[in-house]
């Protein structure tokens, strides 16, 4: 059943832990994400699958195979699409996929039909003689993927493959990869976008400073912050330590649980509110009595936003911007180069 | 490597369609080729004129100084090229486009640093002889049948010499930068420290010590000799400070390094790749 286990994996960049002890079943044919901010962790996680790097502890296995040791099999096994996309801008796409066939010693008499199937399937009629340097980034991305599925691989896996994309191209490869998950192949998707992941995937996992923070189905994620989650402002833009204030109030209301500041958002309150008659009333009187008044309350259906948010108590633009400040990636790409 | 699926029809393929792959650049930004050919001959021209009254007597075994030259040439190509093999390895590691290479399931990774070899080696004959072309048409004469045998194996060795280390370079430099730098540095002093332009004769004896150390004397050398008509592996074709050295002597040296080199790359190449 689980068709990929991911034991007790480890990574360290110097004085980064990029990837901590992470923990991970897949099943086969299932469509899995990988969701975190900017740093988390996953491209560092989808190229030790791709055997790109090779992890410091730990192990994987595909399909029973050993990740580090055979890695010739798995690399039959899987279609890597990179975060960053490389074509030589030099040849045309279908050249490049040509190419790309040969590395992956596709015959010759397949080769061709295999080849015009993904033209079609990714739309990719009207461009494909064309050189690669003139793609649009929609069209890399298409390219890209066309290349990492040519040899029907078991296991798909793709970094972010839709960031900056304009809907059109989203749109075709979204469908597409419900169409792969429907014939049967395992797609491991990685995305900072939670629609995409709410929209695509079977399974999730939340990653945030290398380490698992949550993961199931997403709709079991989001009921099992259970309650209603609401949003509570007593000014349209709070200081911290009002902020603070009211949340030591609304910490001795019973009903009320699991509550965090949403620094992204004007300081607000979120938190979650058992299903009560009275609580909204017990709640407007503990205010009052604190002299704070309602400016905004408001309810929603939890989203993987909450579950990010609930489990390290920032919303997932926070923990990017956050980390933003923290990378120097022009020194990684030399790093990360063989 | 798992070698019990090692496949030599997929060995085949692949290293195929990496070799492809740099020709098609090569056809479609063919200046590196058109300067590879242009710069040797106007050099030819250049060098011809600035000796042309040189006293025959000093060059061994040849009557004009263009004949002379014309094997420094050959030799001097032959060498850029294969020390610039390494950019298009080290572009593909910038770029990241060497990532696609090293995930899919190559039978070797041999297979990309044989299409480079292959590449270059094709690269420089195609040279080699438009100079040898361009340089009877001025009348310095064209190689024998044998002596053709000569030149086209004194370049392959000093190509996989030189292309080895070249690859090397380009996994161990951080940029391109470097290995441009690189190459720009030990380009022309060894073309100047070897006996492309003038004999050893010619030469302050310190000069002449590191010229007949240099490989690409060691490659010119044969080469100058499958020029004149009476071509004998055992005909002297270098007065070392050392001693004599016949044709056979400069080939063997040649191979011997050529081996060397490949035998000390080897496991850093591994490394790398694996
Ligand atoms: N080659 C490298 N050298 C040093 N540190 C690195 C290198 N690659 C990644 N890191 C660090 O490891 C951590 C995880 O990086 P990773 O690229 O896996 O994150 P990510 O989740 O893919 O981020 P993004 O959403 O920006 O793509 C980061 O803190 C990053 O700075
Ligand atoms: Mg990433």
């Amino acid at each position: 059943m689980n068709y990929i286990q991911i034991k007790n994996l480890s990574k360290r960049y110097f004085d980064v832990n990029a990837l901590e002890n992470i923990n991970i079943k897949i099943s086969r044919g299932s469509l899995f994400g990988l969701l975190g901010p900017n740093g988390a962790g996953k491209t560092t996680l989808l190229k030790i699958l791709a055997t790109l790097i090779s992890p410091d502890d730990g192990k994987v296995e595909i399909n029973g195979i050993d990740l580090v040791k055979k890695q010739r099999q798995i690399r039959e096994l899987i279609g890597y699409v990179a975060q960053e996309i490389s074509l030589d801008k030099i040849l045309t796409g279908r050249e490049l996929l040509d190419f790309q066939a040969d590395l992956y010693h596709i015959p010759k008499t397949k080769k061709l039909e295999r080849i015009q199937d993904l033209i079609i399937k990714l739309d990719m009629q009207n461009w494909i003689d064309r050189k690669c340097g003139t793609y649009s980034g929609g069209m890399k991305r298409r390219i890209d993927l066309a290349a990492g599925l040519l040899h029907l691989p078991e296991v798909l896996i793709l970094d972010e493959p839709t960031v900056g994309l304009d809907i059109e191209s989203r749109n075709i490869i979204w469908d597409l990869l419900k169409k792969l998950k429907n014939d049967g192949m395992t797609i491991i998707l990685s995305s900072h976008y939670l629609n995409e992941i709410d929209y695509l995937a079977d399974t999730v996992v939340i990653i945030n400073d290398g380490k698992v923070i949550d993961q199931g189905n997403p709709s079991y994620l989001k009921s099992k912050l259970g309650g209603e989650r609401i949003s509570l402002k007593v000014r349209e833009f709070s200081s911290p330590e009002e902020s603070e204030k009211v949340k030591e109030i609304l910490n001795k209301i019973d009903g009320i649980r699991q509550i965090v500041i949403n620094s992204a958002q004007g300081y607000s309150l979120n938190f979650i509110a058992e299903k009560e008659k009275d609580l909204l009333t017990k709640l407007k009187v503990e205010l009052a009595f604190s002299k704070f008044e309602i400016f905004s309350l408001t309810q929603s259906q939890p989203s993987l936003d909450d579950v990010y948010l609930q489990a390290t108590g920032k919303t997932l633009q926070d923990a990017e911007i956050f980390m933003a400040g923290k990378r120097d990636l022009k020194k990684e790409s030399k790093q990360s180069m063989r | 490597m798992e070698l019990k699926q090692f496949n030599f029809l997929f060995l085949y393929q692949e290293t195929f369609a990496l070799t492809k792959r740099l020709f098609i650049q090569l056809k479609r930004r063919p200046s590196t080729l058109v300067a590879g050919i242009l710069q040797p001959i106007i050099w030819l021209f250049l060098f011809g004129a600035l000796f042309s009254n040189a006293p025959k007597d000093f060059l061994p075994g040849v009557d004009s100084y263009g004949n002379f030259l014309g094997a420094g040439l050959i030799v001097f190509t032959a060498f850029s090229g294969a020390l610039n093999s390494g950019l298009p390895l080290m572009f593909d590691r910038e770029f990241g486009f060497l990532n696609r290479l090293l995930v899919a399931p190559l039978t070797s990774r041999l297979s990309i640093i044989l299409s480079s070899f292959l590449y270059i080696t094709i690269l420089s004959f195609i040279q080699s002889i438009a100079i040898m072309f361009i340089s009877y048409l001025l009348g310095y004469g064209f190689p024998e049948f044998f002596g053709l045998g000569i030149v086209f194996a004194t370049l392959i060795l000093l190509v996989l010499f030189v292309t080895s280390i070249s690859l090397c370079l380009a996994f161990i430099l951080p940029g391109h930068i470097e290995l441009i730098a690189l190459i720009f540095v030990v380009n022309l002093p060894l073309l100047f420290a070897s006996t492309a332009l003038a004999p050893i004769s010619f030469m302050p004896s310190w000069l002449g010590w590191i010229a007949s150390f240099n490989p690409l004397t060691f490659a010119i050398e044969p080469i100058r000799v499958s020029y004149t008509s009476s071509i004998n592996l055992d005909f002297i074709a270098l007065h070392a400070p050392y001693g004599d050295l016949t044709c056979r002597n400069c080939i063997s040296l040649l191979f011997i390094l050529t081996i060397s080199s490949l035998i000390v790359i080897n496991p850093l190449l591994n490394k790398k790749l694996n």
